[in-house]
This record gives structure tokens, C-alpha cells and sequence, in this order.
């Protein structure tokens, strides 16, 4: 009779047998110095030996392992995806710390001490004790300028950044304004360029925040980060200058009028509805009393 | 009325059920057993444990199980279960030369010293489905030989006794290892061949096969390929000497290559290599192919600029879990990054249309004016 069971953590209650918060803590120093090193020198790109998770690359495997290494037990944690907490891959990330952590978890932004994004920044104000770590798809900003790792690495360490420079001019000459509206490439304290990952580049300027900022690229072994208050600026000209763009209406849940709105498609006839794509902020303005057109309507039609 | 979408928990738990219950089909159907996989889908146990990089034919057996023979997924099973174990430390090389060869076979003489031994093989089988399988009964007894006491010598090395082949350079330096460390290019020949060794056989096959068929082409004969089991030692610092742990079974494929000789080298014979777990021969001489189209640099080849011949090109797609991931990752909800585009494509639209407006009324106008240049 075949027995896997020594070779099974799973058959102990709750994964017990895994380390906290999964990795074992020698995994955890080797991510912790690339994110030393990371916040020593915002916006470069440190190599780490990233590990195979157990959920697929591409479904946030350097944002967890990030997570993994800088959580302790006594955080609150926060994920998100999409800007919602109840995005399937967002629970399931969530679920695994839960399980793996067992930390407490909550889905306000204000309560958590360490959230966890994939392609958003919460509206509301990060602070000073709170750490965000974006998941990464291609840390790489110039990766679709140059497919070469070896000659991007090349153009970082000697600051060539012309080719980014004239991707945009092409794009103004092309289309009359700077084609990308999500991962616009910003430059880190004067120095490197860098991707931040796909958020919309409404959710740009926020990046110059009081939180740590920490980036993980799981599949291509990159971490990198911006310590507080680091200087981000988001590439452009001086005579087309960066503009943060969003849907040109108000929540119709909640009537905020600078979130960044998701566009849903309410019927056949093509009827469209905007709503936050921050469901904590958009649930936190409704129960403060701010109704949005829909919630009017709503309101009149039970009357 | 807009409810935001709720209950991702729920969907995802339901899933994992139904999922379960397809992985079990029908159940007048009996189970299959992780030991029935183990014994009868041996090569797919062998590519698992390959790919996955572990050693370990119940684990692999019951990763297929698992993931319902999609191979990726079982691969990917078992490498998440790698990065888990503590790494006690590595063992000596294994010594491919004290094989006990199942199957030894060369290409490039027609007989030498340990024999040509077929062994298990497909190669000459008429591929004709066999109805005889789908009824259940035994196999007739294979014949059985006896098998040879002293050690089978690799076939290279009676080339290189003449000074016909290159020597590997020695080195008693430990190699770097991929799962532990980032890979940064240029990479080195070692850890090349960590990335071939588990990476996609599908896509080391088609990079093996393009060098035949013109990209970088260099004619390769199979010198020798072997498959059989090998002892595993490790050196147990307590005791101050190597005791044997285990044993494996691997296929080692050398391919002889010609080279026309460089500025520095004169012209020899050059090695590719593979070497995988288990029976996996495909993959192995594949590998050996790539390895030997990859060392341009080191033989003073010519780039041609082919894509078995780009080091970052090959190790970066080599691996089918990343691959798998990043390629599947784009069903993951991205209506963010989508609104954002939608809105520029908006933008350009109005700006391209209102620009295109007058436009349009100059160039009527031009059409329809008789000009000294239309005439032309």
C-alpha cells in the first residue's frame, strides 16, 4: 500500500506544518534583503530567487511572496484586486494568508497595516504605518522598447532613457497625446525609470505617498520599491504634460466624483452604469449618507 | 438595479467541488490509483519529475492524478511541493559511466565496447493501435539477458582518446543553482542546462528541431544515448566520506557535433548534452541539441542570430510554469487597465474625427477643382 501521508503537510489541520505565512524564513531573509536594497535605491529593479508559489505566476506570486516575507503576526491585512476586495483572485490571495498567517484580515483600507494590489491605489490617503505591495506583471518599463533584459539592465545603469522619450514623441506625432493609460512609466528621484505596475495612470500621482511602496515580479524575479514620500514623476513634456484621466462622471452608487470609475454594461440595449472601482471607499461614502444617480433613482422608484 | 458583483468566495468553493467531481468521472468507473499511474504511465511520471524537478515517481503519479493528466499542471504541483522541503545539501555528481545502461545505444559506430542494447523502446514498433489493449490481460514474459558486471564506457570518450573531440574543461567549482538564485545573462553552461533540463519538452523539442532545419544549423550524431539507474552518494560530513542515498534512473544523450574550427581551436569534434530523470529521450536528445547550438560564443561561431542561439531568448521561455502563468493570468479580471484604454480610444476617436472634419471638406474641394497639376 502506497503511503504519501509523511510526505503531505496538507494532512495537518490548516497547513500548520508550512511555515508562517507560508515561506520558510530563510526564503523570507532572501526577499527581505532585495526589499532592503529595493528601498536603498527607489525604482531599481533588484533580482531575487523567486520561488514557485503555490497559486500560478501571473495570478501575483512576487506580491505574495512580498507580503509573505514582510507581514508579522500581528498585521491586519488588506487585498485587493481590480480596486475590490471581493475579486475572485483577491479572496483567494487573501484566503491563503489567512490559512498560511492567520492574521487578521479586513477589506477597510484605514484598518489595514499591509495591503496587497493588484493594478489599483486605494482612494483614500495611505499613512505612515501602512505598506502597499503591488503585484507585477513586467517590471521592466522599457521590456516593450527592447525585448532584452541584457540591454535594458544596460540602459538603466547608464540612464539611457531616450528610446521612452521617443516612444512618447511618436505616440504625440502619432495621435496627437501620449498613448498609455495604464503602467505610464514614471521616474524615480530624478534617477530611474520605472513601471508601476498596471494601474491606470489616474492612480499615478498618488504614488508620492506616506506609505512604503513595495513591487513584486514573481515570474521575472524583480523586486523594487519607493520608500515614503519618494519623488515620482510621471514621464511627459512640457508642452503635453502628464494628465491623471478617469471616466468624465460621477459614482452612480455613491456620487464621488474623483474615483476612478469602472464602466458596467447594465442591459442589452448597451445601457452603461459608472461605479468606484474601490468597492471600501465607494461602501464607506454610501454609508455616510452620499448617494450617487442610480441610488437616487432606486430611491424614487420604491416611493 | 446594479448589485456589485458578490460572492467570489462562494464561486470559487463551488468550483473546487465540481472540479473534484469531473477529476472522479464517471463513478460506475473504477478509481485509478496513484500506483496503477505510477506503474503504467511510466513516461508521464518521468516528464513530471523532470519538468517538476523531484525525484519522486508517487508524488509525480499522484500530481497526474490531480491534475487530471494535464501535464503543466501536474509539473507545476510538483515544483510547488519542491520549493517547500529543506535542502539538506547535494550530493556528488552521479557517475553516468557506472550506469547500468537498460538501453545504450549510438548512432555514430556500429558496434563498441558494452554493445548496442535496444531496451524499452517505441522506436521500431509498427504504430498500430493495438485492440488487444483495450481488453484487459497479461503480457507475455519478456526475455531476460544477463546483465553486464563492469562499467559501460561513454562511446565519446574512445574520440576523445584520439584528441578528435573537445574535452569538457574541469571543475571542482559548485555549479550555480537556478531554483535558488535569479538568473542573470549571460548565464553560464551549468545553469543553461538546469533551464533545458526542466524546461517545456515541447519547446526545447522545436528549438532542437529548428537547428536542424537551418537556424544555426550544426549536423548533430547521436554519440551515445543511455538510459538506466545510476547511485545517488552524498557526502555525510559527519562520517567524512559519501555513503549512497539512492538511486535514480536517467537518460544521458551526448550528440557529436562537427566544427569547422575556429581561430583558436583546430577542427574537432564538439559535444551537446542532455541529461534528464527517467526515460525521457526525446527530451534529452532535444536538450543536447540546444546545448550545443547555445556554446556559439564559447566556440567562436557565428551568430546567426537564430533563436536557439539566444541564451536569453531560450531560458526565458523555457519554462512552461512561468509561461503557463503568464499566459493564462490575462482571464484574470483587468476591467481596470481596460477602462483606462477605453477611455483613450474614446479620446482618440473624437480628436481623430474632428481633425478628420475639415479635412475631408478641403479635400473635396481640391477634388473637385481643376488644377494645372491634375493635368499632369
Amino acid at each position: 500500500m502506497l503511503d504519501l501521508s509523511a510526505k503531505s503537510p496538507e494532512n495537518a489541520a490548516e497547513m500548520s506544518e508550512y511555515n508562517f505565512a507560508y515561506l520558510d524564513e530563510q526564503t523570507k531573509r532572501m526577499i527581505r534583503r532585495a526589499i532592503l536594497k529595493g528601498l536603498a535605491i527607489p525604482g531599481y529593479q533588484v533580482p531575487f530567487a523567486s520561488r514557485e508559489m503555490p497559486m500560478p505566476y501571473g495570478w501575483g506570486t512576487g506580491g505574495v511572496q512580498v507580503s509573505a516575507a514582510t507581514l508579522t503576526p500581528e498585521d491586519t491585512l488588506k487585498v485587493i484586486d481590480q480596486g475590490a476586495d471581493d475579486t475572485t483572485n483577491a479572496v483567494s490571495i487573501r484566503k491563503f494568508f489567512e490559512k498560511t498567517a492567520g492574521v487578521a484580515t479586513t477589506e477597510e483600507t484605514s484598518d489595514a497595516s499591509l495591503i496587497q494590489t493588484r493594478h489599483r491605489i486605494p482612494e483614500t490617503e495611505l499613512s505612515e504605518d501602512q505598506i502597499l505591495v503591488y503585484q507585477v506583471p513586467i517590471p521592466e518599463p522599457l521590456r516593450f522598447l527592447e525585448p532584452s533584459e541584457v540591454e535594458t539592465r544596460k540602459m538603466h545603469s547608464l540612464e539611457e532613457y531616450g528610446l521612452m522619450h521617443v516612444k512618447l514623441y511618436e505616440d504625440i506625432a502619432k495621435h496627437g497625446a501620449i498613448a498609455t493609460a495604464y503602467a505610464y512609466p514614471v521616474k524615480v528621484e530624478g534617477r530611474y525609470v520605472m513601471d508601476p505596475s498596471p494601474i491606470p495612470k489616474f492612480d499615478n500621482p498618488k504614488m508620492e505617498m506616506a506609505a512604503i511602496q513595495l513591487f513584486g515580479a514573481g515570474r521575472e524575479q524583480r523586486i523594487y520599491a519607493l520608500p515614503p514620500y519618494t519623488k515620482v514623476v510621471s514621464l511627459d513634456f512640457d508642452d503635453y504634460p502628464f494628465e491623471a484621466s478617469k471616466a468624465d462622471h460621477a459614482c452612480d452608487m455613491c456620487g464621488a466624483e474623483e474615483s476612478y470609475l469602472d464602466e458596467v454594461i447594465m442591459d442589452d440595449a448597451g445601457n452603461r452604469m459608472f461605479v468606484c472601482s474601490d468597492t471600501d471607499y465607494c461602501a464607506g461614502r454610501r454609508a455616510a449618507g452620499h448617494v450617487g444617480a442610480q441610488a437616487v433613482a432606486d430611491r424614487e422608484i420604491g416611493q | 438595479m446594479y448589485v456589485a458583483v458578490k460572492g467570489g468566495e462562494r464561486a470559487i468553493d463551488n468550483a473546487h467541488a465540481w472540479l473534484a467531481e469531473e477529476r472522479r468521472g464517471d463513478l460506475d468507473v473504477a478509481e485509478l490509483s496513484v500506483a496503477q499511474i505510477r506503474e503504467q504511465l511510466r513516461l508521464a511520471v518521468n516528464r513530471v519529475m523532470g519538468e517538476g524537478s523531484l525525484y519522486d515517481p508517487d508524488l509525480a503519479a499522484l500530481a497526474i492524478k490531480q491534475a487530471r493528466g494535464d501535464m503543466i499542471e501536474a509539473i507545476f504541483l510538483i515544483r510547488a511541493y519542491r520549493t517547500t522541503l529543506p535542502r539538506f545539501g547535494h550530493s556528488e555528481p552521479v557517475d553516468t559511466g557506472a550506469m547500468a545502461c537498460d538501453r545504450r545505444v549510438s548512432a555514430t559506430f556500429k558496434d563498441a565496447p558494452g554493445g548496442q542494447i535496444l531496451g524499452p523502446t517505441f522506436d521500431y514498433t509498427h504504430r498500430l493501435l493495438d485492440f488487444k489493449l483495450a481488453a484487459e490481460g497479461d503480457v507475455p514474459e519478456a526475455a531476460v539477458g544477463t546483465p553486464r558486471a563492469e562499467p559501460t564506457p561513454h562511446i565519446t570518450e574512445f574520440l576523445n582518446q584520439e584528441g578528435l573531440i573537445q574535452a569538457e574543461p574541469e571543475s571542482e567549482a559548485t555549479p550555480g543553482d537556478l531554483t535558488r538564485e535569479p538568473l542573470e545573462l549571460p548565464s553560464n553552461r551549468p545553469l543553461r542546462l538546469q533551464a533545458l533540463t526542466r524546461g517545456d519538452e515541447g519547446f526545447v523539442l522545436s528549438m532542437a528541431y529548428s537547428t536542424q532545419r537551418g537556424y544555426a544549423r550544426n549536423h548533430a550524431f547521436v554519440g551515445e544515448l543511455r538510459i538506466g539507474k545510476v547511485a545517488v552518494e552524498m557526502d555525510i560530513p559527519e562520517l567524512g566520506f559519501a555513503i549512497e542515498v539512492g538511486e535514480i534512473e536517467l537518460t544521458e544523450c551526448e550528440t557529436v557535433n562537427q566544427f569547422q574550427g575556429s581561430k583558436t581551436e583546430p577542427p574537432q569534434f564538439t559535444r551537446g548534452y542532455g541529461l534528464v530523470f527517467g526515460q525521457s529521450e526525446r527530451k534529452a536528445i532535444s536538450m543536447a541539441l540546444v546545448d550545443r547550438a547555445l556554446r556559439w560564443k564559447e566556440l567562436g561561431e557565428d551568430d546567426m542570430s537564430a533563436p536557439a542561439q539566444d541564451e536569453e531568448f531560450v531560458l526565458y521561455h523555457s519554462d512552461n510554469i512561468q509561461a503557463t502563468g503568464f499566459l493564462e493570468h490575462i482571464k484574470l479580471p483587468h476591467y481596470v487597465d481596460f477602462q483606462s484604454e477605453l477611455e483613450l480610444i474614446r479620446k482618440l476617436r473624437r480628436e481623430a474625427e474632428a481633425a478628420a472634419q475639415p479635412g475631408d471638406a478641403k479635400s473635396r474641394d481640391d477634388a473637385s477643382a481643376t488644377s494645372p497639376e491634375a493635368a499632369e
